[in-house]
């Protein structure tokens, strides 16, 4: 028999880990699986870090996820090392089945696999991967150590690891795609990219071919205005345009968009109940660590309250001895009170028992029972629907409770 | 076990050794995170294939001209020697120790 969690998180980044710190928190039996041996995900490659809030200098990537780990640990989220290739619901249980065979069940999912770095499929781009083709500033800087690079991109992570690898190399050049001067990086870091002396700019332009015999020798650059092709010596091409989000896993079972990025509520949550999604793999405006961590917080209370509400419906009507009366209410409603004490007094004495939804809460319950109007009120028996009215008078609530 | 390798001892335990036995060499760099996370499934494939291949590990940091004369120019690397010369390279920040082992199995 496997072990039921209450919230099971796909991915330890920090959109992941952040979920674990609430959800364990809150006494949510959680388990994070990550595939990686040490959480942290893209922020973990990223030496830089000084946009997260409280950390001005002095931290790492590295260090900060690896407190995070610490932090969801110490509340009692579990870390699963795995990889997830699957997500399937099976009643109101969500399943993660894993590569090596695993299944794991859950009341609740929230997918925060973020996103990877775009491949763009230049020609020699694969052929010189590991060979002067680099996708990772942190990992490869020592090696061109009073080297000549190029940057492709011109977004904060290509304009911040450009900034980095100054300390090693003896120049960057940066290729933009933009007109002279414009770059999609954040103002304070393209000022400190332009003061670099070591940073050159090759604008109006994309790397058209990785040109080298064993070792990356130069790239041949196309300017996008002219059509002009040269040629440009270095050592070694850092890539940094961009990401994709990892989804594939839940093709199919949540809505995502063109690009594979998932739309959800402010509530994090997907189109699928009970399946909630988190930073970067998010439909969204800014895609930072900071961002990340908010969602994770988010999700994870989403996750419990909705864990609340379905197994208080479970218990209170689906799985009930007696039938039930629900009424469909919202504070926003004033005349939905004078409704409710009617209702109270209605059902006094009799073997019907009554339940309230705060559709203003709860639109889950009220969205699967198709309730449009307000106050609506539902007769169950033993699960199934078996009355209904809009029209919520004392008079049809006698004739539904008497039928 | 992984031997620490360096530019002194580089041609005779990779090189010369390779002549009888086939080796691997780990290519990393301590602020390498991908490096660091694959380290501790190199030394548990180094147990698991003990007598049948040999394993080393070259801090690039400390021997980069070593490494880029193996044509290395990317972390993580793992790279495969045999009579004497590298037959097989493994690259990227997404390698993972399945398929470090698959290609292990190919020369052991």
């Amino acid at each position: 028999m496997n072990k039921e969690y209450d919230l099971l998180i796909v991915g330890g980044g920090p959109a992941g880990l952040a979920a674990g710190i609430y959800g364990s928190r809150s006494k949510m039996k959680t388990a994070i699986i990550e595939k990686k041996r040490n959480p942290g995900g893209q922020a973990a490659t990223t030496e830089e870090m000084e946009n997260y809030p409280g950390f001005a200098h002095g931290t790492t990537g590295p260090e900060l996820t690896k407190k995070m780990t610490e932090h969801a640990v110490a509340f009692g989220t579990e870390i699963i090392k795995s990889d997830v290739v699957e997500v399937r619901c099976q009643g109101e249980k969500r399943i993660v089945i894993t590569r090596d065979g695993q299944e794991l069940v859950g009341k609740t999912i929230i997918v925060a696999t973020g996103a990877e770095p775009r491949i763009l499929g230049i020609k020699g781009e694969g052929e010189f991967r590991g060979r002067g083709v680099s996708y990772c500033a942190t990992c490869d800087a020592d090696f061109y150590t009073d080297l000549d690079v190029v940057v492709v991109g011109n977004g904060d992570a290509a304009v911040e690891e450009a900034i980095y690898l100054t300390k090693f190399v003896n120049k960057v050049t940066i290729i933009v795609i933009h007109d002279e001067g414009v770059m999609d990086a954040t103002k304070v870091i393209q000022e400190r990219a332009f003061a670099n002396s070591k940073i050159h700019f090759i604008w109006n332009s994309v790397v058209d071919e990785i040109v080298g015999d064993d070792l990356v020798t130069g790239v041949k650059v196309k300017n996008i205005k002219t059509g002009e092709i040269s040629d440009l010596n270095c050592d070694g091409v850092f890539f940094f345009v961009g990401t994709v989000p990892k989804t594939d896993f839940v093709k199919g079972l949540v809505e995502m968009d063109d690009f594979g990025y998932i739309p959800t509520t402010d509530k994090m949550e997907t189109n699928v109940p009970g399946i909630f999604a988190a930073g970067d793999i998010r439909q969204k405006y800014l895609r930072q660590v900071v961002t990340a961590a908010a969602d994770g917080a988010i999700a994870a209370t989403a996750a419990e309250k909705y864990i609340a509400e379905e197994e208080g419906f479970k218990t209170d009507v689906l799985d009930a001895d007696k039938p039930a009366l629900v009424i469909f209410w919202s504070p926003t409603v004033e005349s939905t009170f004078e409704t409710i004490n009617m209702l109270e007094n209605s059902v006094q004495g009799k073997e019907i028992k009554l339940v309230k939804i705060d559709t203003y809460k709860n639109r889950l319950i009220a969205d699967r029972y198709q309730i449009k109007k307000i106050p609506t009120l539902l007769r169950f028996v033993k699960g199934e629907v078996v009355g209904r009215t809009e029209e919520v008078t004392r008079e049809n609530t006698l004739n539904l409770i008497k039928n | 076990m992984v031997l620490e390798l360096n530019k002194e001892n580089f041609d005779a335990e990779v090189l010369e050794i390779s002549k009888s036995m086939p080796v691997m060499v780990d290519y990393y760099s301590p602020k390498c995170e991908p490096c660091q996370e694959l380290m501790p499934e190199v030394h548990a494939l180094a147990e698991k294939y003990d007598g049948k291949m040999k394993f080393g590990k070259l801090d690039i940091t400390q021997n980069r001209r070593l490494a880029i004369g193996q044509k290395v120019l990317g972390l993580p690397t793992m790279c495969f020697y045999k009579d004497g010369e590298k037959v097989s390279q493994l690259s990227g920040d997404d390698l993972t120790a399945v398929e470090i082992e698959e290609e292990i199995l190919k020369f052991v």
